[in-house]
Parts: structure tokens; sequence; C-alpha cells
């Protein structure tokens, strides 16, 4: 009994509260009213998936009729009736050579996703060999003072995916080292706050290509001397400035917002600059600090990808570019599976910025 | 020279010519180790008053002094208990009421201000609660936080803003006797403000009415001459008692009639509104 209250407590917390629901449903803890409720939770979000397949398919499979009537068409015209035959035949027999170019279906999606699975673990178990076989031959090189052998390999799906989220997490740390400071600063002093508005006004709407770009000037000349690739370093940056802006404007707000009850007993009990800041301001702010990382968080997560492809970065944007590019026959199938696993994750991570935001937030009302 | 002092003060919000002046000419006099109260109806600058004498916002004419100094801002001998609480919700009781304690005793160890606190929460019977934040708590126990924080401090002078309107009568009675017990004890200065006048008579040695705002000001003093410690039940037979307390009741009567009266009058005001204000529809 007890453990099922601290469950539901944590899935509500976490935005999950469904899960909950669900769990009462098979230990047949449900009231008669609940089940409506039950039903609009969990059968209703079920069924629009499947309805959202369902089309899905059928507009695959029409789109995919368009191209094939397409090409035989054209194929008749340019070649004569012969070619056409054989075409037909030969995009019915299913044969990959020919096959349109258009949607995939959603079973393509799924085989495809298997076959990144299939190919990760490949790849995994390659660079487990490799590791292996060069452990020897490491330890003598970095005993004489040499570099390390690394693998050098084909990155899998899942590592591109690792990357991103690393490439992520540095952009979004920047931001927040950036943004966090300097909107307490802003949002202290009206002085810098005039100082500064018309730069945040400027440069909040810039486009993440401009972003890059901006950032790709400089970085390239200050790491001029630098033999290393330059590209994570670039992209991360371009993600943090793309998305720290949600963060300064929040901050700043809620540190010159400080509820006016707080400030007075500040002052009634003569805090110092210092102790006000840490112990007044910045606690009362903390809400829509929070606020403003959520939203820099899922705006860097949605750059990233564009700004990966420009830098040519690993990682999943970069993925997505190679897939489209290299034209394949289940390229077009791997790229929507890209697509999943970036929202999939887009949407975890906001969950988690939710749940801590949850966790440092207070009611305006609590202490009056 | 008394101890606090306020000659000729008027207190406008904002900068405007035309924004009403919510206190005009206040005139008040508190000798050290007296308790004053002052009564008032809801919105008529109590709290303005209040916060004036406290440094939180400055008189628009007039000075306040205390001690003979006029007052440039707030100051730990003034403690003040907020009338809306104002709690720091992300603290627990304990460190709401540690913050104050440790600004107004920098010098003392930790053990001594984690004692003291523990001593105020006590008293406001919340010890059950000290590991709580605001939100867990009720109305009344926060009030209690709240009282606890003020006087933990121990403050020369007590500037109370309606500090027990929220809690039920026993409580009230016994924060009551506390408030009375702390501000005997080092004879200390205390200003009440409240809207019980049986409050005010039971706490204060003089009781002064806060004629209705806009333009409010102090109306004449009533004198509680009850020798203390006092005793409510015993008092309800004191005809001295009786006698302020109907005195007071019947003033404030009076001033709720005029407001009503003056209410009705500005309704009849519209055909005075001037010409060029009609010839613009
Ligand atoms: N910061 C402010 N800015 C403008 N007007 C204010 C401000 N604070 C108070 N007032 C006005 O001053 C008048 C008196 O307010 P005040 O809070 O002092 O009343 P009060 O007697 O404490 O009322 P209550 O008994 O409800 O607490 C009100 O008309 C109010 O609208
Ligand atoms: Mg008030």
């Amino acid at each position: 009994m007890k453990q099922s209250i601290t469950l539901g407590k944590v899935t509500n917390f976490v935005g999950l509260g469904f899960l909950s629901t669900l769990k009462d449903l098979f230990t047949g803890k449900l009231e008669r009213e609940d089940l409506k409720n039950v039903l609009r939770k969990t059968v209703v979000p079920l069924a629009s998936m499947l309805l959202f397949i369902g089309l899905w398919h059928l507009g695959a499979k029409s789109l995919y009729n368009i191209e094939a009537e397409f090409k035989i068409e054209k194929a008749l015209t340019d070649q004569g009736p012969e070619a056409a035959d054989a075409l037909r035949s030969c995009i019915a027999s299913g044969d990959s050579s020919c096959q349109p170019n258009t949607l995939p279906s959603p079973s393509q999606v799924w085989d495809s996703y298997k076959s990144l699975l299939r190919d990760h673990n490949i790849i995994k178990a390659d660079k487990a060999a490799f590791i292996e076989k060069t452990a020897v031959l490491n330890e003598k090189r970095l005993a004489e003072g040499k570099d390390a052998i690394t693998y050098t390999g084909r990155p899998s799906f899942v590592d591109q995916i690792f990357r991103s989220l690393k490439t992520v997490f540095a952009g979004f740390l920047l931001a927040l080292f950036i943004a966090v400071p300097l909107g307490i600063f802003i949002g202290l002093s009206p002085t810098l706050k005039s100082a500064f508005n018309w730069f945040i006004q400027i440069f909040k709407p810039v486009s993440p290509v401009v972003w890059y770009l901006l950032v790709f000037m400089i970085v390239k000349t200050l790491l001029i001397d630098s033999s290393e690739d330059s590209s994570f370093t670039i992209s991360f940056i371009s993600v943090g400035f793309c998305s720290m802006w949600a963060t300064l404007v929040n901050t700043a707000m809620g540190v010159a917002t400080v509820d006016k009850d707080y400030i007075n007993v500040a002052k009634v009990l003569k805090l110092g600059p210092f102790q006000k800041i840490f112990k007044v301001v910045l606690p009362s702010s903390l809400p829509l600090i929070f606020t403003g990382l959520k939203i820099t968080l899922s705006v860097a997560w949605m750059v990233l990808i564009a700004i990966e492809l420009l830098a040519q970065s690993p990682g999943l944007g970069l993925f997505v570019w190679e897939e489209f590019q290299n034209g394949a026959n289940d390229s077009n199938a791997k790229i929507i599976v890209a697509m999943f696993v970036i929202g999939i994750i887009g949407f975890l991570l906001d969950r988690i910025m939710l749940t801590i935001q949850n966790w440092v937030s207070f009611d305006k009302t609590e202490g009056i | 020279m008394a101890y606090l002092e306020l000659n000729n003060i008027y207190k406008t919000y904002g900068k405007g010519e035309n924004e009403p002046e919510v206190l005009s000419n206040i005139n008040l006099s508190i000798e050290e180790g007296e308790f004053v109260a002052i009564v008032g109806f809801t919105g008529s600058g109590k709290t303005t008053l209040v916060n004036l004498i406290n440094g939180l916002i400055t008189p628009t004419k007039g000075e306040v002094l205390f001690k003979g100094e006029p007052v440039m801002g707030t100051s730990h001998e003034r403690g003040v208990i907020f009338q809306n609480y104002s709690l720091l919700p992300w603290l627990t009781v304990g460190q709401n009421v540690y913050m104050a304690v440790k600004e107004a005793f920098p010098k003392k160890s930790k053990a001594e201000l984690h004692a003291i606190v523990a001593d105020y929460v006590e008293m406001v019977s919340l010890t059950p609660a000290i590991n709580k934040r605001p939100k867990e708590l009720s109305g009344g126990m926060r009030q209690r936080v709240s009282v606890a924080r003020a006087l933990a401090m121990k403050p020369e002078m007590i500037i109370m803003d309606e500090p027990l309107g929220a809690l039920d009568a026993l409580t009230r009675g016994n924060l009551q006797d506390e408030i009375l017990n702390i501000w005997g004890k080092d004879k200390r200065t205390a200003l009440l403000i409240t809207n019980d006048v049986d409050e005010g008579i039971y706490m204060a040695d003089r009781i002064i009415p806060l004629r209705p705002g806009p333009n409010a000001t102090l109306g004449p003093e009533f004198k509680i001459d009850i020798e203390r410690p006092r005793d409510k039940t015993e008092m309800n037979d004191n005809p001295n008692f009786k006698k302020t307390r109907n005195a007071i009741i019947e003033y404030l009567m009076d001033i709720g009639n005029e407001r009503k009266t003056e209410a009705k009058e500005a309704i009849v005001l519209p055909d005075l509104s001037p010409k060029d204000f009609v010839n613009q529809f």
C-alpha cells in the first residue's frame, strides 16, 4: 500500500500520472468514476497512435503508387513499352534496385530500426575485439610515451545518439554558465539591463544557421594553431548561443521581480547584499530560472540537428544528412527512425527538466 | 524627548499631484517602555503607518524620529511582525527563524543561535513543525512563525501589524500573554496595530484610533488605566474597562457612520461633472 502511494506520487511528479492510473486498473483498485478517466488517459492515446500509424501507412502507400506510376510512365515515353513492362515487374518483385523513392511505410521504418540496432551490435562487437586486440600494444605504447591506438571505425547509430547528447549537454552547460550569472546581474541592476537590452533583443531572434556561421568565423581563427577537429567545439558553442536566451531573459526577469514581501523581509532583517542575493533573491527566482532552462534545453536539442549538419560534427544531424545524401534504398526509412529518436529524446529531456522544475518550485502564496 | 516621535507626517504613494494622501498630519509620540495600540478600519493606512515607523518607506512630508534620530531605514532595534506573515517559502520554520536570529546576533555561536530558535519556536508551540515548510502550515501557524521570528531578534521596540488576526481565541490569548511577557521583561516598547478593541484594551497603555483614509489622521487617544498584570475575566467587571471600551466603540461607530454618509454624498455627485467633460460625448 505504502509503496503504491509513493509510486503514484513519483509518476505524477514526473508528469507520467497515467502510469499510476494504469497500475490501479490492473490491481483492481478502481472506483467507478475513475473508469472514464482511465479510458481517457490510456485507451484514447493508444487509439490515436494506431490511427496515426494507419493513416501513415495509407499515405505512404498512395505516395508509393504515385511515384511508381510516374516512373513507369517515364520509362514508357523514354524507352518504349518493353522497358516499362520490365520496370513494372521489377517494382512488383520488390527488388531494391528499382523501388520508388518516397515516404517509407511504418513497417519499412520498423525494419530499418531493427537493422540499425543489428548494425550497432556488430560495430560494438568489432570495437570490443579491437580494444582487446590492441590492449597489450597500447600499454606498451603508453609506457613508451606514445599515444594509444584508438578505434577509428564507423560510428553506429547508437554512438551517434550519444555524441548528439554530448554536444547538447555541452551546449546546455555553456548556456547555463553564461545565461544564469549574466541574467542575475542584469536583473539586479537596471543600468546593466539597459546596457544589455538592445543586445538581447537583437541577438535573440538570430537563426541557428547564422549563429553557427558566426561561431565558425571566430573559433576557426582562435583554434588556428590546433590540429584537432574543431567541429565539436563549434557545434556545441553554437548550440549554447542559440539556446541561452530563454534562460537569460527568465533569470533576469525572476531576479528583477522578486515578491515585495520577501524584499521587505530582507530589509527588516538587514541582510547584506550577498545574503540577500543567495538567501532571498535567487531562491525566489529559481522557478523562473528553471522554466528558462527547460526552454533552453528543448531549443538546444531542436537546433542541434541543424548545427551538426552544418558543422559536419558527428551525431544525429550528420546521420540524417549522410543518409539523405547517400540515397540508398532504406535511407528514407532510416531518416524517419532518426526523426522518432530525436522526438522521443526531446520529450524525455523535457520531462527531466519538468521534474527538476517541479522540485524547486514553490507556490508564491505559500509564505503569505 | 519621546522614544519614538512622528511629526506632521504626510504620506502619498506615487509622485503625481493628484495622488491621494493616504496619511495626513499624523502626530504621535511614544515613550520608552510604553505599549501603544492603534485601531482602525481596513484600508485606513495602518500598514502604511507601520512601514513608515519601521523604515521600509519614507514620509512624503514630516519626520519620524527614533530615539531622537531620523529613521533612515530599517534597524534591528525595531522588530516587525508583518500583517501578511512574509515567511520565505523555501525555508523551514526553523530556518526562517534562524535566518533572523543569525542577523540579529552575528557574534553568537551556531549552538547558541539554534538554542534561541528552539526557544522561540517552542514559545509559539510549533516545535513539532520546526522542520516543515510554510506551505505545510495553516494560516495561524504561519502567523505564529512570523511572531517567533520577530521576537527572537529581541528588538528594543516591537512593531506589530495585526499580528494575531488569523488565530482562534485561545491561541490568540496565549500569544497575547507571551507578547506582554516579552514586552514587560526588559521594559521594551511596543506598537500594536489591531482591529480588535478588546485586544487593544487588554494589552496597551493607550489606544489611538486611526480615522479612515484617504487623509487618515489619528483620533483622540484613550488611556487604559487598568493595573497590570491584567486578567481577562476580572477585567470584564472593572468599571474603568467598561467605560473605556464603550467610549472607544462609540467613537469608532461615529467615524464609521461619517464614512457612510460621505460615501452616500459621493454618489449624488454626477450633475457636478465639468462641462467640457460632458461635451466630449
Ligand atoms: N504601495 C502602495 N502603492 C499605492 N497605494 C498604496 C500602496 N500601499 C497601500 N496603498 C494604499 O494606501 C491605503 C492604505 O493602505 P494600508 O495597507 O496602509 O491599509 P491598512 O489600514 O493596513 O489596511 P488593512 O487593515 O486592510 O491591512 C489604501 O488605500 C491602499 O490602496
Ligand atoms: Mg494593513
